[in-house]
């Protein structure tokens, strides 16, 4: 079994490095992007029925709750 | 009198602090390698700055999971002085011993150069020995050194007193050109609750005598000093 969790920054943080992208894209002519945020893929491979390892290991390591949040897509 | 200075895999600073305290003031200490499983005998630790386990996945996040790092949560529990210096300070949030947290520096640049601190209040352990408002010069050498709080939890260290530095121009002013990595308030260093804790961005392990551009660093260190000889 496979889960994929992604990681971003909450809403109200601050992404300097999603912004400093965004900015750069002018230059490239793709001028309806309006905001790029910049976050974490982690590929997790796991035994069978152990699903809530991966929302332990997502909440517990993966994840700073005063500034991130995360999201499971399991396969 | 015990200091100990504890090091991760990736710590880089664990000499400095143990030279600024073995060697310029005198007082015995030893390192503590980070599988320690007890500080027993310590009456103050340092967390030095550092990539502790590479900065891997964040700043500190896999440096909390050590084992020293469940000794230490009971050592500040019971009233020990924690002291995280830079990486320290990042370790000390991820392992909720101090509030907030430190993101990537608004510039994205890493920065290492002097700054200015003003020191907000003397009542800790850390900075008995200036007076409010004592404007001090310190070093930083961080590229996550940018403080983020939520507004609820912003406004208790604020209200408790527990903003202990702010970066501010040479006069103690305190404006948005001071503020080198956009930590909200211009926070450089704060204390927990109780007051025993202390994390700090910059380094007063890189400014404790003056052949180094500063000795200011040095306060920090005697009045850990002296809060423990007067305890």
């Amino acid at each position: 079994m496979k889960a994929t969790v992604i990681v971003t920054l909450k809403p109200t943080v601050l992404d300097p490095q999603g912004m400093t992208i965004q900015r750069s894209l002018g230059s490239l002519g793709l001028t309806e992007i309006t905001d790029v945020r910049q976050g974490k893929i982690f590929d997790v491979r796991l035994k069978n029925g152990s699903r809530e390892q991966v929302e332990r290991l997502a909440k517990e390591v993966l994840t700073n709750p005063v500034i991130e949040e995360y999201r499971i897509i399991w396969e | 009198m015990k200091f100990g200075v504890v090091i991760f895999p990736g710590s880089n600073c664990e000499q400095d602090c143990y030279y600024a305290i073995g060697t310029v003031l005198g007082k015995p200490v030893e390192y503590i390698w980070h599988q320690e499983t007890s500080v027993k005998g310590f009456d103050a630790v340092v967390l030095p700055g550092g990539f502790a386990y590479g900065d891997y996945l964040r700043t500190g996040a896999l440096a909390k999971f050590s084992p020293v790092m469940k000794a230490i949560a009971d050592f500040a529990k019971k009233g020990g002085l924690v002291f995280g210096i830079c990486n320290g300070f990042q370790i000390l949030t991820e392992a909720g011993l101090l509030a907030g947290a430190l993101l990537r520096n608004v510039g994205l640049k890493y920065l290492c150069k002097f700054e200015y601190l003003r020191t907000e209040t003397t009542d800790t352990p850390y900075t008995n020995l200036m007076h409010k408002g004592q404007v001090l010069r310190i070093p930083i050498g961080h590229g996550d050194g940018n403080f983020f709080a939520d507004a609820d939890t912003l406004k208790r260290i604020e209200d408790n007193d527990q903003v202990v530095f702010r970066y501010t121009d040479a006069k103690g002013n305190v404006t948005p050109e001071a503020n080198p990595n956009g930590s909200l308030n211009n926070i450089a260093g704060i204390v927990n609750e109780q007051r025993n804790v202390l994390g700090m961005m910059p380094h007063p392990d890189r400014s404790y005598e003056s052949i180094l551009g500063s000795a200011d660093g040095k306060l920090i260190f005697e009045s850990m000093v002296n809060a423990l000889v007067t305890k």
